[in-house]
């Protein structure tokens, strides 16, 4: 919650400001989609750690954060990022060598949870699971939950539809609200106060600036205020939520932005070989996280303006079409 | 020898399986391909929706997620997952959606796991998780499963069920509390097999030409009845065209 007028600050200052070693996080994007990457890799670089991330399916952020080091617990619904990793490959490793704990959930579950806490409501109830592991395995222990006040002290809980057989409903799956201390989106426009415009699918980006007691919005473009505001119905995001606003131009690459770039096949293939072999991973974090200064260097490393036109998006269709995929 | 890949086959077996009207949710790679033929081919009026909200997108390029920008170009509407997640579960469009899903593990009545092998805790093994798919799976009145016909992977139990099938069998979804419905077919490299009106155990329905029973049940951990099973008709010549120039001409699935 913040009225100022003017939130426009760096990226170094906004991360600094808003994310701390511990803090509860979510970012915004999908897979390979709007994923805040020049803020992921600003968190990596500021050296932050034991981060709580909360996950729906945040693929390339949250496999570069858990990379990075940053991540001690995670909720998560789904690790993959489409063609690129059917399981996102640092996260696979920390899990299966229990370099971070792990809570699992479905999507729609990490969506309700992000609702409740955009609500100020303790749960909401779904079908969605009821008898599978989901339910029945936890990676957080009841006795564990209790001792931290910033965990909900049960996974899920179900309980019988205490509206007897209402909707043809017998039993619910209740999910616990989520409250990240900051939420990290990048969306195609916003203005000096943080009013927001998501162009394309939003995914659960709104709930989840929603649910968090920070937002900091990185964007491709700073626009004026009064031009925004002609039509206020393609704006999403209400400035009320956000702290900070960031320009970061292709602040979502490698990972796409509607409307303006596509993915770029070569950086993610090149970070899939890499994130394969651990002595590969370190160089690529020296190398281009690390050795860079700032996201405009991570682009130069990665092919720079050659690399940028050719996955510029077609202004009919968004993406880049015949780009070379594979 | 054939003219169609394995891969063709079972994109086309699963695509005969959608009909106008279905409302399709499809998941990356082969289930998203198999709802493009189908609408291409077969399911004119079908109907294509992704979790992340887009609905009835043009796909003039295959998506390599379900977050691809090309599920945003021409969708009739872009939303968001509650958007998606609603249409799956709506009482009135809820009952025609036809999900498709893959795992790493099945059972003998279609419950998947798509998390870990071995321990939940400190896994052998991690997979990427639920995703959408146990949504879709507790939800809709069917579901289009992907298998590698393996014994591994054909197990008698799970390491962990992340998606309902049938659970324990007959009545089992009722008795968990989840909508009616579950798998009606698993399509594998060999085999379709589907569930039993009574038992909803899985049976052996067909087999690829080329292929015996024999041959798939020594792929699998459990045994089935494969008293009703028929050869599987292969693709036909139009079938093929339309896939491979219509729908991924670039060959990012095929």
């Amino acid at each position: 919650m913040n009225t100022k007028d003017n939130k426009v600050m760096s990226l170094r200052e906004a991360i600094r400001e808003y994310v701390r070693d511990g803090s509860h996080i979510s970012i915004g994007g999908f897979t390979i989609n709007r994923n805040p990457m020049a803020a992921v890799h600003e968190i990596i670089r500021q050296g932050i750690g034991n981060l709580y991330l909360y996950a729906h399916s945040n693929g390339q952020g949250a496999d570069e954060l858990i990379g990075g080091g940053c991540v001690s617990r995670l909720d998560i619904a789904y690790g993959g990022n489409g063609k690129y990793a059917a399981t996102c490959i640092r996260f696979r490793k920390a899990v299966q060598e229990g370099t971070i704990r792990i809570e699992d959930y479905s999507n729609f579950q990490m969506c309700l949870r992000f609702m409740a806490g955009a609500m100020g409501m303790p749960f909401l109830p779904t079908v969605s699971s009821l008898g599978t592991d989901l339910v029945n395995v936890w990676g957080f222990s009841e006795a564990e939950r209790a001792q931290d006040p910033r965990m909900p002290d049960k996974k899920v809980v179900v309980m019988e539809n205490p509206f007897g057989g209402w909707m043809d409903t017998t039993k619910v799956v209740l999910v616990p609200a989520i409250r990240p201390d900051v939420t990290i989106l990048h969306v195609q426009k916003a203005d000096k106060q943080g009013t927001g415009r998501i162009e394309g699918l939003t995914f659960a980006d709104v709930e989840q600036a929603k649910s968090a007691r920070h937002v900091i919005l990185t964007c491709e473009e700073l626009v004026d205020t009064t031009a925004l505001r002609r039509n206020p119905d393609q704006n999403n995001i209400p400035f009320i939520h956000v702290d900070a606003v960031v320009p970061v131009p292709y602040g979502a690459h490698p990972t796409a932005c509607y409307g303006y770039y596509d993915y770029d096949p070569a950086c993610l293939l090149h970070y899939v070989k890499c994130a394969k072999d651990d002595g590969l991973y370190r160089e690529y974090l020296d190398k281009f996280i690390h050795g860079a200064k700032d996201h405009e260097a991570f682009i130069a490393l990665n092919g720079g303006r050659e690399r940028l036109d050719r996955i510029k998006a077609d202004p009919e269709t968004g993406y880049a079409v015949n780009l070379a995929r594979g | 020898m054939a003219d169609y890949t394995l891969r063709e086959m079972m994109t086309i077996v699963a695509a005969r399986e959608i009909k106008s009207g279905d409302i399709v949710f499809g998941g990356t790679g082969i289930s998203m391909l198999a709802a493009m033929a189908a609408k291409n081919i077969n399911a004119p009026e079908s109907v294509m929706f992704f979790e992340t909200g887009a609905i009835d997108s043009k796909l003039d390029e295959i998506p390599l997620a379900v977050a691809d920008s090309r599920v945003m170009y021409l969708a009739a509407t872009n939303g968001g997952l509650f958007d998606a997640f609603i249409t799956m579960q709506n009482p009135i469009t809820g009952s025609h959606v036809i999900g498709i899903l893959g795992a790493a593990q099945i059972d003998p009545y279609g419950n998947l796991n798509t998390t870990v092998i071995g321990n939940y805790v400190k896994p052998k093994t991690r997979f990427s998780g639920s995703g959408g798919g146990c949504d879709v799976a507790s939800f809709v009145p069917r579901c289009i499963i992907f298998m590698q016909q393996e014994r591994k992977r054909f197990v008698h139990k799970l390491d962990y069920l992340t998606s309902p099938g049938h659970m324990g069998g007959a009545d089992g979804r009722r008795k968990a509390g989840l909508r009616e419905g579950g798998p009606t077919v698993v399509i594998t490299n060999m085999a379709v097999f589907r569930f039993d009106g009574l038992t909803k155990r899985m049976y052996l329905a067909g087999y690829y030409p080329g292929i015996t029973p024999q041959q798939i049940l020594e792929n699998m951990e459990f045994t089935v009845d494969v008293s009703k099973a028929a050869e599987i008709a292969p693709p036909t010549p139009e079938e093929l065209k339309i896939l491979r120039d219509k729908c991924d001409p670039q060959k990012l699935i095929l």
